[in-house]
């Protein structure tokens, strides 16, 4: 009786000491954003909210009125985002369909690794060669001094997001039922009418919780912008612009900035608009990719 | 002494969920008889065997009512040591279920985590008796450390069976045992399990009607997770109160 | 022109496209690794990787770096794969279908989520300034470990699950407790590959640059660090200052790119390690 209970007790407690750990991972993101939050709070005894948001000029350190306006900053964050989405989706989408449907699986086993290797490849590393190699070159083509601009950003990022949005959209693609695409073959469309008209659509919403999942991944992105977009602080006109984002913002400064003043404090209020944006990216990512999963039993 | 059954159950009911799998089952098995449990696919047979050693406990949203007893005390309610109840009642699953170790390491699994290891001298008795018992001693004897995936399907089961022994149970429940082997490896297994009444109660889940025939004494006929018919085989099979029974047993359905 | 030949041409021109697609990525990859190597590999010596470096950065080698991120990577390491496995223990082993459980999951799916440079800003809250550790490699090595943790679990879990079911039965009915059952006959054989997913997730940590600079991270050190209480220098870190913030960049670049090239050299190293680690054990166990 006494070796049972003992047993019990030792399979409890166990019980007990995994389910700690998993509740680790709640605590730690209810904790990220608690803290993120108490750390802006101090920001906005001295800085309207709605100014916070809405103006364009952030100048933290003008010796007589400081501003610190982030609209530059988040337009800026959308602006490279949606270019390197606009370069990678149908990439993505095509090179994923290629795989899946018509690609002989030897080139898959080829492919697949290269893909892991840029997937591997350190933001840093991408950031250097924006410098080095692609800033250059667009310079070149456009006829300019240099290409640390917007453009040279987004076609870093649309490149990093990449693997994400491919191997997610594989994952969607290869989920269809096998029956869809041989009812379509049967009724004599062709296989790229069958990609086209049958698989993608049964396919949409994996494949728009990769682009999601690629989204978020490219608006958190810091070091491949920072090193590659020159980080102006004024509002884009363009994509040769020099943009500043959110995310280059913070690491531009968070190293210089005083402790404890409320230039300190807006740079956790901008980390707290990054999160709640690539919170909600991702919980909207979330929604699709469960509605593919629900789709495929 | 014989007269009060091995396991009972009792107004046995099952639910997954809301759903209900058996329906106030009421089965006797008797010490040193094999019990067969007969029905189609789907019927709760092997929902039922899986009940008597608890193993459903570990699938989740399942409910049970009713009673089993075992000699005669209830195995049901938290108070029961599980632990201990599936040391004295065995189970052989559907699919050979080796583990990726060594042969020898498989039958020694048991005793290993239950603290009956003792020495190695011990063990290594154990072991050979096991296997003795489960007629496999002499194909494997010469090769103790080979892994036991080597083995063919119907040598895996007959491991199986080895190493449920080796903890000494008192109940042995097959699931199924034969339906992922071929017809040689069946025999030896129904052999085994003629030889193994004399010292074990015997209950086997079986949807091979000739199975049931050859190697039980008592067969319940269960369908939609109700029991239909239970009596002693002979009579079931030859005279069936039931005229479910008659039609399933003569291949009518199922 | 009939149908049938539209519809070939269609199907051409299609094919073309999605080819088309999957040469420039390729190409990408390829330019990619060529330019770091052809231009790196000329800078690359034994000198350079253990030798520290001199006169203002513009010469010797980059030996403190690669010490540093040895050293943080082994504390990530120290809270990710531990609290990693044993999270995915819970989720796989023993978490029942509740709210509980889906409130984990979801948890770890967001924590992926999060940028970089906001767990950087955590670090510097939490770990430099309310746990009062500074900027140190221990600051810098917790704040990577807890970027790692979700996919640490996500690893471990997918590693747990290709464990047959049947294991976990077979020893339950011989009379094992759920920990017996779990310690003798899953998590051996699950571990192979939750090593494999770990040194994943611990490769992309060692190349993560953003959730270092503020909470351990050195522009330059005389010294090696000592104690996990010293700041540190480390690879990728010292990538990004060699590329920008050096004050004679066009000097340094050959170094710049050696540097690149040896943390490309690390992290696919990590990679290519635990592919091949994968790849064994998946012929060892193919059997299950």
């Amino acid at each position: 009786m006494t070796k049972r209970t003992l047993r019990n007790l030792q399979e409890r407690a166990l019980r007990a000491f995994f389910l700690f750990n998993g509740i680790i991972a709640i605590v730690a993101l209810v904790g990220i954003f608690v803290l993120l939050l108490t750390s802006s709070f101090p920001a906005f005894r001295e800085v309207d909210l709605f100014k916070f948001l809405s103006e364009k000029i952030w100048d933290p350190t003008a010796p007589d009125i400081p501003l610190y306006g982030i609209l530059s900053q988040i337009v800026s964050s959308l602006m490279v985002t949606a270019v390197a989405l606009v370069i990678a989706v149908p990439i993505g989408i095509g090179v994923a369909a290629y795989l899946s449907d018509v690609a002989h699986w030897r080139v898959r086993e080829i492919v697949k690794p290269v893909i892991e290797v840029l997937a591997a490849i350190p933001s840093v590393v991408i950031g250097f060669l924006g410098i080095v190699l692609v800033g250059p070159f667009l310079a070149k083509i456009s006829g300019r001094t240099h290409g640390l601009n917007a453009l040279n950003g987004a076609v870093l990022l649309a490149v990093m997001s990449l693997p994400t949005i491919i191997s997610i959209s594989e994952d969607a693609l290869s989920a269809v039922p096998s029956a869809y695409g041989e009812a379509s073959l049967a009724l004599g469309a062709s296989k790229w009418q069958t990609i086209v008209r049958v698989k993608l659509p049964a396919a949409l919403s994996g494949i728009i919780a990769a682009i999601m999942l690629g989204m978020g991944r490219a608006i958190g992105e810091t070091m491949t912008v920072l090193m590659a977009t020159g980080n102006a602080r004024s509002f884009p006109t363009g994509l040769f612009d020099s943009v500043r984002t959110l995310t280059s913002n913070i690491a531009i400064e968070l190293g210089e900035v005083p402790y404890f003043t409320t230039h300190y404090y807006a740079l956790f209020a901008i980390g707290l608009v990054l999160f709640l944006m690539t919170f909600l990216i991702n919980l909207l990512a979330d929604i699709f990719l469960r509605k593919y999963q629900e789709h495929e039993l | 002494m014989s007269d009060q059954p091995k396991i009972e159950a009792k107004n046995l009911d099952f639910y997954y969920g809301a759903k209900q799998a058996l329906k106030s089952l009421n089965i006797a098995c008797h010490p040193r008889k094999v019990t067969a449990i007969i029905g189609p696919s789907g019927c709760g047979k092997s929902t039922f065997i899986r009940t008597l050693n608890r193993m459903n406990d570990v699938v989740a949203g399942t409910r049970v009512a009713g009673d089993i007893l075992v000699d005669g005390s209830s195995i049901l309610g938290p108070k029961i040591d599980v632990v201990e109840l599936r040391k004295r009642i065995g189970m052989v699953f559907q699919k050979p279920n080796p583990f990726p170790k060594s042969i020898f390491d498989n039958i020694a699994y048991g005793l290993r985590i239950n603290g009956m290891a003792g020495s190695r001298e011990h063990l290594e008795e154990v072991v050979e008796k096991s296997l003795v018992e489960a007629a496999l001693w002499d194909e494997v004897k010469d090769r103790l450390k080979d892994n036991a995936f080597a083995l063919s399907g119907g040598q895996q089961q007959r491991l199986c069976i080895a190493r449920a022994l080796a903890v000494e149970p008192e109940v042995i429940l097959f699931d199924e045992p034969c339906s992922a082997i071929d017809p040689i490896a069946t025999a030896k297994i129904e052999d085994l399990i003629e030889r193994l009444k004399s010292t074990y109660t015997v209950v086997i889940v079986t949807h091979n009607m000739q199975q049931a025939a050859r190697v039980s004494d008592y067969t319940a006929f269960l369908m939609l997770g109700e029991l239909i018919e239970f009596d002693e085989t002979k009579k079931i099979f030859t005279a069936p109160s039931q005229k479910m029974t008659e039609d399933y047993i003569t291949g009518r359905f199922g | 022109m009939t149908s049938s030949s539209t519809k070939k041409i269609r199907q051409a021109l299609g094919f073309l496209f999605l080819r088309l697609c999957l040469a420039l990525v390729l190409a990408a990859v390829a330019l990619f690794l060529a330019d770091i190597i052809s231009r790196g590999s000329s800078s690359l010596s034994w000198e350079f990787i253990s030798q520290k470096p001199r006169r203002g950065m513009t010469e010797g080698g980059i030996f403190p770096a690669i010490f540093g991120t040895f050293l943080v990577t082994a504390v990530t390491a120290l809270l990710a794969v531990p609290v990693g496995i044993c999270a995915a223990i819970y989720l796989n082993e023993y978490a029942k279908k509740n709210r509980l459980t889906r409130l984990i999951r979801l948890s770890i799916r967001n924590l992926s989520g999060v940028p970089s440079i906001v767990y950087g800003l955590f670090g510097v809250i939490l770990f430099v300034n309310m746990m009062k550790f500074g900027t140190s490699i221990l600051s810098a090595g917790l704040t990577l470990g807890l970027m790692t943790l979700p996919w640490t679990i996500t690893a471990s879990e997918e590693a747990l699950k290709t464990v047959p079911n049947s294991f976990r039965e077979g020893a339950l009915a011989l009379g094992a407790t759920k920990w017996q059952a779990i310690r003798t006959n899953v998590l051996p054989y699950a571990l192979p590959g939750m090593l494999t997913g770990t040194v994943l997730g611990l490769a992309r940590a060692a190349g993560e640059t953003a959730p270092i600079m503020f909470t351990g991270a050195a522009f330059a050190l005389p010294f090696l660090p000592k104690s996990l209480g010293d700041q540190f220098m480390a690879l990728p870190y010292h990538l990004y200052i060699m590329a920008t913030q050096h004050h004679d960049i066009a000097k340094v670049r050959p170094l710049a790119y050696g540097t690149a090239l040896v943390l490309i050299i690390f992290v696919l190293g990590l990679n290519l390690g635990a592919v091949i680690l994968r790849y064994r054990l998946r012929r060892r166990h193919k059997r299950f």
